[in-house]
């Protein structure tokens, strides 16, 4: 069986048709992940026996007959930002090195009940903070097609796990492109919900207007299956939309002639790699082909996205990120005498630099004399991204885009200089900022056979839209 | 306008953190590069642009079906045990969080 190519369909008809165990399936990834994942170090830690114990319930419901659940015996595994009860949980951070999670994050439940293996949790970016996943306080991912090179950030693990064959769906978290990033530089599927489709509940909270729970796999309708699962109203996060979920594997099929496809002009001027420009232009030319109907478009705010995600986001992780302050959190520093030394003293030694950085920029930008300047343009600015986007949709039915100025760069390349970093985000962060779906489908490999990826974006509520292009966009690759 | 230590000892006081005076003088550096990049947000007139907090209700208007999930019923529900919410501090009594002493005399 070949880990890195299986899909969830493949597992469920295996496993009924008795060629092989949840058991036999699980075994065989933690395998992978024991003799290959010091290469990658895609996991930060490996739940075993949860995972041959969930397994083994599998295999009694085979034996039985009874139906399936959707992820039946699949081998996941969870981005460490994600509550696991009784597992350990690090968001990345030394802070958390040592923490145990008391619950369940509701899309982590929900991907349990539905039968899913969980493997493990997955190496990330501290508090989701990064676009390498070389800011994990504990060692940084490599990309699976280049271990020279970075797997992208902040959900890296999520990525090269997939890519590497150490699951066969992940999930992630994608707060600035932190799902659809990774899954461009490692050639995997990976999906940015609506805001308010998937649960929040159990997602340690970096900024929460933006943060999305989202899934990674190896196919747009592994990746389509998954959401479904996780998808729908939690009472809770009280963002969480009641909006209806339509059976989104089956949306991946859906004929794609007819639809306007927009392509802003803004997102493709010059910092944009050739080659990733060539490769989309051909993609675009088979959505023609299929009958869709391209349509030149405008997003006139784009250039500003960048200033206005890095000032909303430090501004809210500024306040989400006080409640690490040496008391309820497993961390604090030995060096205290006061309470005031405690708070201090605990987040100096518990924070990384870019997390630091981070806080005391959104501080900044909220403390007094600087709020009109920078925190409240910041909101009226994102106002005028989201009209942008309400004025290209009644034009429109999606958006295509690339997903990165380049393909994945070298371990090292840009850590010496924050804002070079900040702006490889340049062509994700507007979907955060305005909540609209959205999701990175591999499109080729460039002449160094790196991956490339390619983004749809959609209307509120309508990943089918996004879902039926981005597998259009697949079929066009065999 | 130009972030200096001083500016930076100031914020780092107001979000409790500690920083070394080798960590102070990068985050001077930093911040400026940074907010020097976000200074071009100035070149837009904003002026009676409505600022965007949240997007809910953008997409979900105050008295729609879909924005009634905002608030729930007021009633009981199970939350975590004593035990399980002071199961990973790094001081407790056995009932409450424990911290050292907050007033100095």
């Amino acid at each position: 069986m070949n880990t890195k190519t299986l899909t969830i369909g493949e597992v469920h008809s295996s496993l009924r048709e008795g060629r092989t165990t949840a058991t036999a399936l699980a075994e065989s990834y933690l395998s992978a992940i024991a003799a290959h994942d010091a290469e990658i170090g895609s996991y930060l830690t490996v739940t075993r026996e949860r995972a041959l114990a969930k397994a083994a319930q599998i295999d009694h419901l085979v034996e039985k007959g009874d139906p399936l659940p959707p992820l039946a015996g699949v081998p996941v595994g969870i981005k460490d930002v994600l509550m696991t009860a009784g597992v350990r949980t690090t968001a990345g951070s030394k802070f958390l090195d040592k923490f145990v999670a008391p619950y369940d994050a509701t899309s982590v439940a929900r991907l349990e009940s539905a039968g899913a293996v969980c493997l493990g949790k997955l190496n990330c970016d501290e508090f989701a903070m990064g676009s390498s996943n070389e800011n994990s306080a504990f060692y940084p991912v490599h990309n699976p097609h280049d271990t020279t090179r970075v797997p992208g950030g902040s959900s890296g693990g999520s990525a090269a796990s997939v890519a590497a064959g150490f699951a066969v769906a992940t999930l992630g978290s994608d707060t600035g492109g932190s799902i659809r990033q990774p899954a461009a530089f490692c050639g995997v599927v990976g999906v940015l919900p609506t805001y308010g489709r998937v649960s929040r509940y159990g997602l340690i909270a970096f900024a929460s207007s933006l943060d999305h729970v989202g899934p990674l796999a190896n196919t747009v309708e592994d990746a389509a299956t998954v959401l479904g699962v996780i998808s729908g109203r939690d009472p809770l996060d009280s963002t969480s939309a009641a909006a209806p979920v339509p059976d989104f594997a089956a949306e991946c099929g859906r004929d794609v002639k007819g639809l306007r496809v927009g392509l802003p002009k803004e997102y493709f001027s010059a910092g944009l790699d050739t080659e990733i420009r060539n490769s989309i232009e051909r993609q675009v030319d088979g959505l023609r082909a299929a009958g869709c109907e391209i349509v030149e478009i405008t997003l006139p705010h784009t250039e500003y996205a960048i200033p206005v995600y890095y000032i909303v986001a430090t501004a809210e992780a500024s306040a989400n990120l006080a409640r690490f302050d040496g008391v309820r959190y497993t961390s604090r520093s030995t060096q205290v005498k006061t309470l005031a030394d405690m708070y201090r003293k605990s987040r100096d030694e518990g924070f990384g630099a870019e997390v630091k950085r981070r806080i005391l920029l959104g501080t900044y930008v909220l403390s007094a004399g600087y709020y009109d300047a920078y925190y409240r343009k910041a909101q009226q600015v994102r106002a005028l991204l989201l009209k942008d986007f309400q004025q290209a949709f009644t034009q429109v039915d999606a958006i295509v885009t690339p997903v990165t100025p380049t393909a994945a760069f070298k371990l090292g390349e840009k850590t010496g200089d924050p804002m070079e970093m900040y702006l490889s985000d340049i062509y994700t962060v507007t979907a955060n900022l305005v909540g609209v779906p959205g999701i990175s489908v591999p499109c080729g490999t460039n002449q160094q056979g790196l991956p490339m990826g390619i983004q749809v974006l959609g209307r509120h509520f309508d990943e089918s839209t996004v879902l039926s292009l981005a597998s259009a966009i697949e079929r066009q690759q065999k | 306008m130009k972030v200096t230590e001083k500016d930076v000892a100031y914020v780092a006081d107001l979000a409790n953190l500690e920083l070394t005076p080798d960590e102070s003088r990068h985050m001077v550096d930093d911040l400026n590069s940074i907010l020097g990049h976000m200074d071009q947000l100035n070149r837009l007139d904003t002026s009676g642009v409505e600022p965007l907090a949240e997007l809910v209700s953008s997409f979900a208007p105050a008295g729609s079906e879909d924005f009634s999930y905002a608030q729930r019923a007021d009633e009981v529900r199970p939350g975590l045990t004593r035990e399980n919410a002071l199961a990973n501090a790094p001081d407790t009594d056995g009932t409450c969080f424990r911290v050292p002493k907050v007033i100095e005399r």
